[in-house]
């Protein structure tokens, strides 16, 4: 992505911001509230299209203008969120499947297909052990680790190539929180790449290959990993945040 | 699906079956005479449909996350714009074909208001509900419209006659329409639209559903089925009728709520819906029929409504 700018009416959310994920890479995106992050990564999932600036996906142009969710799924961009992932008065099955429901005539669901293959997802994917989940399940039933693990066996079931995380780990206990660690370190060994968003610079730093510090609308610093310790990165964060409104009007 | 879950689900709808039964055993007792024979039940099943039909409607916008209030008008609009063309072309099929689109449109515009401009449901189709109500009587000048046309046709016996002199065609369409609606809804691809466009319209956007597309179009289906309602009531009256379609606003929406479906978005049942209406109906007619007098329907309706969506709300959070 280069040079992206996002306005929302008054408010400027993204200022220039250049961004790439390189193949096979984990890349932690880090800020401050407000810093522009889900900004960034809805822009990149297809949900609405910049101000200005270009994308690029597989180093194809996009036209943001016909650029949406749907497109950025067939070219392997899926996003997993914590809170609107998913229906929560909905059947797992039909969550898994959303937007991409395998049908028989006329666009009839093969309601069958989807709730084997939920369970497959389920059990293969996630390590469902099947005692009281089942793909009729609903989601308002389920643990939010659970909620997360479907949101995700989505995004790998429908084999991304980049998935976007953001804030996956919010209101998680700490094994739940494995859990999700343990996925973004599969997706780097299946040789996709990763974006993870999140505030907790300890998971961040320990499963990310690069860092990127968004500030109020603009990359502060890109790191690698190997350049700084988990407490150097906390350290420069900390500078940013609590840097003054008015140092970054000046030129 | 786990045994408690399908416990929960089928309780609900075997409660409410259980409800009408109830409600029709009470019948018996009470009046006998008349609820022992077949003549009373032709007669429900013959008003029953015009509420269920529409109701069918009002679940779908319901489970979308909206509401509609203008149904009642837009079926006197149909049934006028149905007379009108007919008159005009000489054709019943051009009739009701005309019919059905002026609902759809109606429908259009609603949805339209509702999403692109974003004013509340409520707000736009009660708008619209006098809006349209009003035109209508206004190009109408008020005045009934006769179609003897009808009689005798085979469209007319299609539609409302009587199969076997006993149950009234329209009574089919209802269950016909229902199980399409339920298909629609639960089986289809663009159900899955609908519920998740109740349930999370930012999970529908995040999984590339438009939610405005999905609702513009609710909107319509409700728009012609309420059309439908309105073609079939003028075929029955063999009369179009200034004020047809008065009277069905709250009785629907209580047979839909009796039903189960909630006004939160995301979930709701077409079964529920077909029970609903039935129950309502069989009160509109059984409770006169039974020698109490009308005052004391609209005091069974707001005690089986209390009593039902109570019901409902407790098992929906128990779950
Ligand atoms: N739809 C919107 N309409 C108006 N302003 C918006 C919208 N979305 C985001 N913003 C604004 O853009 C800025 C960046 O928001 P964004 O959600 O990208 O921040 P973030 O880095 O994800 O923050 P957090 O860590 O709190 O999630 C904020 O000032 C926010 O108020
Ligand atoms: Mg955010």
């Amino acid at each position: 992505m280069k040079n992206i700018h996002k306005r929302f009416g008054g408010v400027v959310a993204l200022r220039g911001v250049d961004f790439t994920v390189g193949d096979n890479e984990v890349i932690g995106l880090i800020g401050d509230n407000g810093a522009g992050k889900s900004t960034l990564q809805k822009i990149l999932s297809g949900l609405y299209p910049p101000t200005e600036g270009e994308i690029f996906v597989k180093g194809e142009k996009i036209d943001p203008n016909n650029y949406s969710v749907r497109q950025a799924h067939e070219m392997g961009i899926e996003t997993v969120f914590q809170e609107k992932a998913l229906g929560q008065k909905q059947a797992l099955w039909r969550n898994i499947f959303l937007g991409r429901q395998p049908t028989t005539k006329f666009g009839y669901l093969d309601v069958e297909e989807a709730k084997s293959e939920t369970d497959r997802i389920m059990k293969q994917f996630l390590g469902f052990t099947g005692e009281g989940v089942s793909p009729d399940s609903t989601v308002s039933t389920l643990s939010g680790g659970e909620r997360q693990g479907i949101a995700i066996g989505r995004a790998m079931y429908f084999e991304a190539d980049l998935i976007i995380l953001d804030e996956p780990t919010n209101a998680l206990s700490v094994k739940e929180i494995g859990k999700v660690l343990d996925f973004i370190r599969e997706v780097k060994r299946q040789g996709k790449s990763c974006v993870y968003i999140s505030h907790t610079i300890a998971h961040i730093y320990e499963v990310s290959d690069r860092f990127v510090i968004l500030d109020k609308g603009k990359v502060a610093d890109r790191r690698e990993k190997g350049e700084l310790t988990e407490q150097e990165l906390i350290d420069e964060l900390t500078h940013h945040a609590t840097r003054p409104e008015t140092e970054e009007r000046s030129p | 699906m786990n045994v408690i879950e399908r416990i929960k689900t089928y309780n609900t709808q075997l409660g409410l079956t259980f409800i009408g039964l109830l409600v029709l055993i009470l019948f018996m007792v009470t009046a006998p005479g008349t609820f022992l024979r077949g003549r009373i039940y032709s007669s429900f099943l013959s008003i029953t449909p015009f509420i269920g039909i529409a109701g069918l409607g009002l679940t779908l916008v319901l489970v979308s996350g909206e509401i509609d209030l203008s149904f009642t008008a837009v079926m006197g609009f149909a049934g006028y714009v149905f007379a009108v063309t007919m008159g005009f072309t000489g054709s019943i099929i051009l009739g009701i074909l005309a019919g059905l689109a002026s609902g759809a449109v109606v429908g259009m515009l609603n949805g339209m208001l509702v999403t692109l401009i974003g004013i509340p449901s409520i707000v736009v189709t009660l708008g619209m509900q006098f809006l349209i109500r009003g035109a209508t009587n206004i190009i109408a000048a008020g005045q009934a419209t006769t179609l003897t046309q009808l009689a005798g046709t085979p469209i007319h016996s299609l539609l409302v006659g009587e199969i076997g002199g006993v149950v009234p065609a329209q009574s089919i369409w209802f269950l016909v329409l229902a199980v399409l609606v339920w298909s629609l809804l639960f089986r289809h691809k663009f159900g899955d639209h609908i519920l998740f466009s109740g349930d999370n319209p930012e999970t529908a956007e995040m999984m590339g559903i438009s939610v405005t597309r999905t609702k513009i179009i609710v909107f319509m289906i409700f728009g012609a089925l309420a059309a439908f309602s309105g073609i079939l009531d003028s075929f029955r009256l063999r009369t179009w009728w200034p004020t047809m379609g008065q009277g069905y606003l709250m009785t629907t929406m209580a047979a839909v709520f009796i039903g189960g479906t909630s006004m939160f978005g995301g979930e709701g049942t077409v079964y529920g819906t077909f029970l609903g209406a039935f129950i309502i109906g069989s009160l509109e007619a059984g409770i006169v029929a039974a020698g109490l007098s009308g005052f004391w329907t609209r005091f069974i309706y707001g005690i089986l409504i209390l009593i039902a969506v109570t019901i409902h709300t407790l098992l929906r959070r128990q779950s």
